[in-house]
This record gives C-alpha cells, structure tokens and sequence, in this order.
C-alpha cells in the first residue's frame, strides 16, 4: 500500500511540476479575489467574522479549481485504466489523491494567507497565524477528503466542469462555515484568543464522517 | 484448463448491444484473432476480458478466474495494449515505465532492459508528448508486457509502428513470446498468419469461430463488406 501511494504521489506531483495546471491557478484565484474584496469593500482592513468570512470563501474556490483538476490527467491519459490493471489495493488511489490535494492546499494557503494578511487583514499575521494554522489543517482535511471523492465521481461524466463543483459545494459549505466560525476569534484581534473550541470539534468530526465515507465509496467509484 | 472460457458473453452500453451471444474458449499458449468493422464489439470483448469492463450477461473465466468476481486474481496476470496507451504525455518514458513497474511490484533494471530492447534508451528522459506515435506506442509495448504477463490483449498492437519497430515488439508480443494472446486485427493475412482461433464479430455478434486453419482471407474479407 505504501510503494503503491508513493508511486501515485511521486506521479501526481511530477505531472503538476510539469504542467503547473493546478497549484498556480489557484493561488492566482485566491490573490485576485482578495485585491478585488480589498477594492470592493473599500476598506483596508477586517477583522473578526468578516476577515474569517472573506479567507474561507476565498480558500473555498480556490480550493474547487484544484478539485475539478484533480483527476483529469487520468481520465484524459488513460491513468485510471492503467491503475485499474494493477494488482494494488483501489484505496491507494484515494488517498494519494487526497494527500495531492492537502499538498496542493497547503502550498495555496502559503501564498494566501500572506496575501490576505497584507491586503486585508487588520490583526498582526503573527498574531493570528498560531491559532489560524490548526484550523486551516482541520479544514484542509475535509476539503481534500471530499474533493477526492467528488472528483472522482464527476471526471467520468461527460459534464464534469459543472458537475464537480456543482457536488462539491454544498459538501464543502459547512467546511466554511465551521472554519470561518473557528478562526473568527483568532482574526479578531483579541489578545491570546485560540479559535473556537466547539467548531474546531465540529470541523473534525465533519472530516472523520467525510473520510470514512469516501473510504467505503471509493472503489465504487473507480468500477465500471 | 483453458486460458480463455466465454460462454453467452453480452455487454450493452444504455440501449446500445455492444456484444450478444459471444462463446469462445482458447487453451494456453493460443492466439485468438478478432476481427470486425469499427463498432462490431472487438475493444468492448478485450475490456471485458481486462476485468475493465463487467459482463452483462453470460459467464467469462480469465485465467481460470470468473469475471467480475474473481477480477482481482486476474490482474496483474494480464497485459492490455489498446487504443490509448495508458501513459502520461508529461512524463518521461521511462518515469511512465518506472511509475507502472512500482504499481506491479517490478524491479527498475526490468524498465532498462525493456527500453533497451525497443531501442527507446535514447529518447526515453524525453516527456513523452514530444515523442512520435510511433515511439509511444513501442513505450505502450513495454508498459503492457513489464510485469510479464501470461495473458496479452492487443488492440491492433502495430498501429503507428514501422517495419523495423515491428520487429523489435515481436520477441514481446509476437507469437515467439509464448503467451496466450488475443488480437483485434483489421488485417486479414497478417491476423490470419498469427491465429491459431479466429472470431469474427459483426454487430457485436459473433459470425465466424473456427480454427485459423479452416478460415481463408476471403471470408475476413467479407466481414468488412
């Protein structure tokens, strides 16, 4: 299982080296929406439920961009019936993809964030990054977790453009609104504020419900 | 016991039959040779038996494994050069080679001999969108017989390949490889020349079975008309 993901991880991250389709795109997306809420609300600065509000909706569809992505080059190239032909076990597939897009979101939100911290954000970055960091990462999991398995389903439709984030979003609101609720405190202002202790548990009980779903469906998906 | 054992094979796609009625049996070491025009059913039968696709009816044995059942037994044991070459254009052949070599559980030094047999050693650190069809379609031969297979499945293998490459993918999946193989030809003597079984769909129905010694080019030929 782990030669397999690491095979599939080490191809995934050669493809998007190459190509750069995915990670550069959506992190254009995220800077561009924050100069255009910077403009747009004629404010130089938030904080609180609207900072929280304005970064996670920003990482949201970012995020979807790199999602209807994800599985494209294999259905365009044949990868899924090469990986299909192998003996290995089906899941390696979902979780490197799903490891792919945590790699993916992560090298998002490092240009994100700093973006968002110099075009919008009132409260010292260093301030907030401590508390900010453990939410991202709950909400990464879940974001990768169901992107994994809506990708999946949609890259075998002939529709897959539309129907991608068309899946994708509602699974992925509550996401936002556990992460935005979360990290609120932490974008107050607030001295020694943490995020949200209760949407920190909500957020990790979404993402272990959404792992495990996507655990049992997965192969599923893959068949024909 | 029979390498290949189709009894009743059918498979639609929606509305649409792609195959009906199919029986066959091919002991091991045999070549089954499939032909038909476009549409009549040869990809969707070597998908099937690739555990690509499920039978929609009928029973299909692989390698002494019942399809879709038993998929899971069977590959690994087969080999699938199709249409597509089931390689990424962005990366090397010899990353796609290495990249399928892990999945099948095969040492590296096997991806070297393969390349140096098919004389890609030279352009194989190339990406492979740079190569010509040619080329790729020889990387496709390596990647379909890297894990050695007992069971080759071939979609018109020698698409795009010039004389010379046809020469070098024989001793892989020419008839001297010794394995079992099913072809899916558009040629009648060439395909007739590698037979020991030949199928002719039309339709997605079968319309000719017999051994390759009984059949003469004329009756391929008429298939087509």
């Amino acid at each position: 299982m782990r030669r397999t993901v690491g095979a599939l991880l080490r191809k995934e991250l050669l493809v998007e080296l190459r190509t750069l389709e995915s990670v550069p795109g959506m992190s254009l997306f995220a800077v561009t929406t924050f100069v255009v809420f910077h403009f747009a609300l004629n404010r130089n600065v938030v904080e609180g439920d609207l900072a929280a509000g304005i970064l996670w909706v920003t990482l949201l569809f970012a995020a979807i961009l790199g999602v209807n992505r994800l599985f494209v080059a294999d259905a365009e190239e044949g990868g899924f019936d090469g990986f299909l032909l192998a003996p290995v076990d089906r899941s390696a597939m979902l979780l490197a993809k799903g490891l792919t897009l945590l790699l993916f979101l992560l090298v998002l939100e490092l240009v994100a964030v700093p973006a968002f911290a110099l075009l919008l954000l009132g409260p010292s970055l260093g301030q907030a990054l401590p508390g900010l960091l453990g939410v991202l990462a709950l909400g990464d999991l879940g974001v990768a977790a169901i992107g994994t398995l809506v990708a999946a389903l949609a890259v075998r439709t002939r529709a897959r453009d539309l129907l991608g984030p068309l899946l994708a979003l509602p699974l992925l609101v509550p996401i936002v609104i556990g992460g935005a609720r979360a990290s609120s405190p932490v974008l107050a202002g607030a001295h020694h504020a943490g995020p949200s202790a209760r949407w920190m548990l909500t957020l990790g009980l979404y993402d272990l419900v959404f792992g495990l779903i996507a655990y049992a469906l997965f192969d599923f998906l893959l068949e024909d | 016991m029979p390498a290949l054992e189709v009894e009743g094979l059918a498979r639609h796609y929606g509305e649409r039959e792609a195959l009906t009625g199919v029986s066959l049996s091919l002991q091991e070491g045999q070549t089954l040779v499939v032909f038909g025009p476009n549409g009549a059913g040869k990809t969707t039968l070597l998908r099937v038996l690739a555990t690509l696709l499920r039978p929609h009816a009928g029973s299909v044995r692989v390698l002494g494994s019942r399809l879709p059942e038993e998929a899971w037994a069977v590959r690994g044991r087969l080999g699938l050069l199709g249409h597509e070459p089931l390689l990424y254009r962005e990366l090397t052949a010899r990353e796609n080679l290495r990249f399928h070599a892990r999945l099948h559980g095969v040492p590296d030094r096997r991806v070297h001999e393969l390349l140096e047999l098919l004389a890609m050693d030279g352009r194989s650190r190339e990406p492979l969108r740079t190569l010509s069809r040619g080329m790729v379609q020889r990387v496709a031969v390596a990647r379909a017989v890297l894990h050695d297979p007992e069971l080759l499945l071939l979609d018109e293998p020698h698409a795009n390949l010039d004389p010379a490459a046809v020469q070098l993918v024989a001793p892989l999946i020419g008839a001297s490889s010794g394995r079992t193989r099913v072809i899916c030809s558009h040629d009648p003597s060439g395909g007739l020349a590698e037979a020991d079984v030949v199928l002719g769909l039309r339709g997605g129905r079968p319309v000719l079975l017999r051994r390759a010694a009984d059949v003469d080019a004329a009756e391929i030929a008429e298939l087509y008309r």
